[in-house]
């Protein structure tokens, strides 16, 4: 009943309270809500716009200032070596910045200043523990579409480790001793070098520079290492050449090879003897599914009687890896090395080192390391360098 | 030697030849010739190789469809900070889209400096990756169809990573890992560009 007297009541009362608009009021009533559409889509399209100009501004707001093309990075390694024939160590072994800064689109600087073993101590005959070393300041200036030249003080182009040497990018917490005493990276010097890619997948480097300069006296006499002089009031007197060929051309291959020539490795050292000497180094390396295989040989030869007579006319050494990546975070390693730098000696001066590890990536660029060393002196040589090594590295 | 040093500007030339040795290693020599050589023979290591409307261009074979805009909502922008490892420095993204197809022009830091790429997608798999700007000054390798052409087919596998092993170029391991970065990013993209189509 109640239902019924409700919707009696509605039908009279309806024609009352909702009488149909006119014709033109209904016109009326269309016409502003027309304008007020218009008005509602311009004040979108001007909020759009606004965003869109918010989003422009913030998007470029750092592109082109000085900060953005300034470029700031480093690396860094700690390393525990336990041996078993001396005293076992902590090092804070390299901790390295690079400052870089981008003048233009062509010309370019860059730098790497780096600290070894933590300290450096003003000692009145250099006989502190570290080194504060400036082991890169360069410009680079692209010069053609596909090629570059280098000015200043820059790494030699040779062999694997001695231009990519950021832990995290190789195994074993300790740097391979071929490239080490070998090569001798790492290997920095001052002058001019062009590179570039003649096709694709092929890249060339040709440099003139400042030399080694090796002691004359003492057991490192004719040492390459010892004779790396760091461009730190280096002397001059006789230039080097450095060329290298270098393959990429296939996925996860590289082929490269380095020749160089040395007027005089001891830059005068040694009067009336023609102390010349030149270095070949070849590496090859495949990575295919994780695997990665690893082959370098190199090789010094150096003129005069002094060289002769203590057997380091010829310095050599060669290593050959194999690693696998487990998982993307987890790989582990196994290498062979052999060296001598008294080759030319008939004496058994070589030396022999198998090392096994493992690397755990924390992340793509901080690496733990561990891996032990299996060291083989010479016959004549009583103690080694038996022991194992902890790592931790970094490099942004 | 001798005919070297009757002209100045080659008696110059000698000098620098004997101080670095080269007159007496013809090996040395031979290298150096062999580099002077293969100078002119050019292609481009470090620059522009492509235009972003040549890319298009090329994508959509003359056809360019209109240019829209992809706004990097908060869970978008999550997954890409997944994939990069760092927020992705854009608010909103440009691309071209027909039918399934779909363009992206996007940007990454190698080891100093950004790539620029363009990857086009098909449904759920990268159809072409290219680089259209490289800016750093080692690496410049990836740029090749050697290295670029292991994406294509590639699809996202578990956690917005590639479903398959790309292999890297040794020295160029920084300018890999954008290349590869820069291949889910699209792949993640594509993939919200689908699920927004879908639910209008």
């Amino acid at each position: 009943m109640k239902k019924t007297h409700l919707a009696l009541a509605l039908a009279v009362a309806a024609p009352v309270a909702f009488a149909a608009p006119s014709t033109e009021d209904m016109w009326n009533t269309i016409q502003q809500q027309q304008l007020e559409i218009e008005r509602l889509k311009a004040q979108a399209a001007q909020t759009d716009a606004k965003v869109e100009a918010t989003a422009s501004a913030f998007e470029s707001s750092n592109s082109g200032d000085w900060m953005s093309r300034t470029s700031i990075g480093g690396y860094g390694e700690h390393h525990f070596n336990h041996f078993e024939d001396k005293d076992d160590e902590v090092d804070a072994h390299r901790f390295v910045l690079f400052v870089g800064h981008q003048f233009s689109d062509t010309l370019r600087f860059f730098s790497e200043l780096e600290v070894e073993h933590g300290l450096v101590e003003d000692t009145a005959d250099g006989s502190g523990p570290g080194e504060l070393e400036l082991e890169q300041a360069l410009i680079q200036w692209d010069f053609a579409a596909n090629h570059s030249l280098t000015l200043g003080q820059f790494l030699i182009p040779v062999g694997i480790l001695n231009e990519t040497h950021e832990p995290d990018t190789f195994y074993g917490t300790e740097r391979n001793n071929v490239e080490a005493q070998i090569v001798p990276a790492t290997w920095w010097e001052t002058g001019a070098m062009v590179g570039g890619e003649i096709l694709p997948g092929l890249s060339y480097n040709v440099a003139v520079h400042s030399g080694l300069k090796t002691p004359v006296t003492g057991s490192s006499t004719l040492l390459v290492r010892s004779g790396r002089q760091k461009s730190a009031k280096a002397t001059a007197e006789d230039l080097a050449f450095t060329g290298r060929l270098k393959y990429t051309g296939i996925a996860g291959l590289e082929l490269a090879t380095t020749y160089q020539q040395q007027q005089d490795v001891t830059q005068g050292g040694i009067p009336g003897e023609d102390t010349a000497g030149s270095l070949w180094e070849a590496h090859a390396r495949y990575t295919i599914a994780g695997l990665t295989l690893t082959a370098l040989a190199a090789e010094w030869d150096i003129d005069g009687a002094t060289a002769k007579a203590l057997g380091r006319d010829q310095q050599k050494g060669a290593y050959v890896e194999a690693s696998y990546k487990i998982t993307p975070k987890l790989g582990i390693f196994v290498r062979q090395s052999e060296w001598d730098n008294n080759a030319g000696s008939s004496a058994d001066t070589e030396v022999e080192q198998l090392d096994v590890g493992i690397n755990y990536w924390l992340h793509e660029r901080v690496v733990l390391k561990a891996d032990i060393v299996n060291h083989k002196p010479p016959s004549t040589t009583s103690s080694d360098n038996d022991g194992f090594n902890l790592g931790l590295g970094w490099s942004f | 030697m001798r005919i070297l040093k009757s002209s100045c500007a080659l008696g110059s030339l000698s000098s620098l030849f004997s101080r670095l040795g080269l007159a007496r290693s013809p090996r040395a020599a031979v290298l150096a010739f062999l580099c002077c050589l293969l100078l002119p023979v050019s292609v481009m290591a470090r620059g522009t190789y492509l235009t972003v409307p040549e890319f298009v261009s090329s994508t959509f074979r003359g056809s360019e469809p209109p240019l829209k805009t992809l706004w990097l909502s908060g869970e978008l922008q999550q997954r890409l900070h997944k994939v990069f490892g760092h927020p992705y420095k854009s608010l909103r993204l440009r691309y071209w889209q027909q039918d399934a197809k779909s363009a992206w022009v996007l940007e990454e830091i190698g080891k100093e400096l950004p790539i620029t790429l363009g990857v086009v997608v098909n449904g759920a798999s990268i159809e072409q990756i290219r680089i259209l700007t490289y800016r750093e000054s080692r690496g410049g390798e990836v740029r090749h169809p050697f290295f670029t052409e292991q994406f294509e087919g590639a699809q996202l596998g578990a956690d917005d990573t590639l479903d398959r092993q790309i292999d890297g170029i040794t020295g160029a391991t920084l300018s890999v890992r954008a290349v590869t970065r820069v291949a889910e990013a699209a792949l993640v993209l594509a993939a919200a560009v689908a699920d927004k189509d879908a639910v209008q």
